[in-house]
């Protein structure tokens, strides 16, 4: 990254306004968002190449946190250390930012009104068919690897959040030892 | 103090969400409606619906609305900071582990477990937004109902935009309430 050395405020700035166009015009979450980094930053720009970028979208997708966040640190640091970083990721969040403190007051003017109310109940229903579409989708998946474990993992979990009401954090940790200690088993080699 | 809340909650929210995009809804939902009640479960589901027609990471769209709503622009500003916070520690310790070792095997096997428990949160969290558009446990009410199950048909055997499905229901629910009344 050190071979063109271009000037540090124009990279700060391609940096930033790359990162902040993407994240204002690109709807559909993470993965789409992934995929225009690395078409700008990648094959535009040359700055990252192929092989690493694939490997740090991937990286991005395991940490917790938005996945668009996620790979703005990483694309941010590995271009110009922590102040990329900074760079990259308010580019990233300002967008989303700014457009919901606009939403929001609109919101608060306009949610009483009797039409604006049913337009969003309407909404509410497609809302509501979206999430449940999209994770019959993901628990297919899951189910495909033909793992006992794994289904057995689905059933319960959904058990103890929605019926037994559990802590949703608490499950999500019990989920992250559970597999911190199978991957350990499995690497020493007493797990298959 | 309010604001130590907000940054404390959306911590939780940036450091729990694991896998991306609807692993945030189940963790919103139990900070903002059952922990703090700082909105009501029709409020969150606008807020859910407000996200998906609007650009950005949902956990960064929420911190945005209920950052506002609590503590003015301020408040927004620190409960988005709570979000990216656990991302930039954990991230970095990722990328540190990754440049040493170059490889990420270890991490997509945990993440394999931890996937279908995720899978069911988000599950729970879309039935509960169904039950509050569709009235269950109250008076049912059936427009709504009828509306979720053509918008699921929809999406099960069509590959219409999300978005416009939405939007759709919108504007027939609309319809539906001037005309039946």
């Amino acid at each position: 990254m050190h071979a063109k050395k271009p000037r540090m405020t124009n990279v700060l700035w391609m940096l930033f306004s790359g990162m902040f166009y993407i994240s204002a015009f690109t709807f559909g979450g993470g993965f789409v968002i992934a995929t225009f980094v690395k078409k700008k930053f990648s094959d535009e720009l040359g700055w990252i190449d192929e092989s690493e970028m694939l490997d740090l979208i991937a990286l991005a997708q395991s940490a917790p946190g938005a996945i668009a966040v996620n790979v703005a640190i990483l694309v941010g640091w590995k271009v110009f250390g922590v102040i990329g970083m900074i760079a990259s990721v308010l580019g990233t969040i300002l967008p989303p930012m700014i457009i919901l403190t606009a939403v929001s007051f609109i919101y608060n003017l306009i949610a009483d009104n009797m039409y604006v109310a049913m337009v969003l109940k309407g909404m509410q229903a497609g809302v509501a068919a979206i999430i449940l579409s999209v994770s019959i989708d993901l628990a297919v998946k899951v189910m495909k690897e033909k793992s006992i474990l794994y289904d057995a993992l689905i059933v319960a979990a959904f058990v103890l959040s929605f019926f037994f009401k559990v802590n949703v954090v608490f499950l999500i940790i019990a989920a992250l030892l559970l597999g911190v200690a199978l991957a350990f088993f499995r690497r020493k080699g007493v797990l298959r | 103090m309010i604001y130590l809340q907000l940054f404390l909650s959306f911590m939780q929210v940036g450091l729990f969400s694991i896998g991306g995009g609807y692993a945030a809804i189940p963790l919103i939902e139990s900070q903002v409606v059952n922990n703090h009640a700082w909105l009501t479960m029709s409020e969150f589901t606008d807020l859910v619906t407000i996200a998906e027609m609007t650009p950005g990471p949902i956990a960064i769209n929420s911190a945005t609305f209920v950052g506002i709503r609590i503590g003015g622009i301020p408040g927004a500003v620190i409960a988005t900071l709570g979000c990216i916070v656990p991302s930039l520690i954990v991230v970095s310790v990722l990328a540190f582990i990754y440049y040493k070792y170059r490889s990420a095997d270890f991490m997509k096997r945990i993440l394999k477990v931890i996937r279908p428990v995720v899978v069911s949160l988000i599950a729970a969290a879309g039935i509960r937004i169904l039950s509050n558009v569709a009235g269950f446990g109250g008076s049912i009410d059936w427009k709504g109902l009828i509306l979720f199950s053509a918008a699921f048909v929809t999406m099960k055997t069509t590959k219409v935009n999300p978005v416009l499905i939405m939007v759709a229901c919108g504007v027939v629910y609309l319809l539906l309430g001037i005309i039946i009344r």
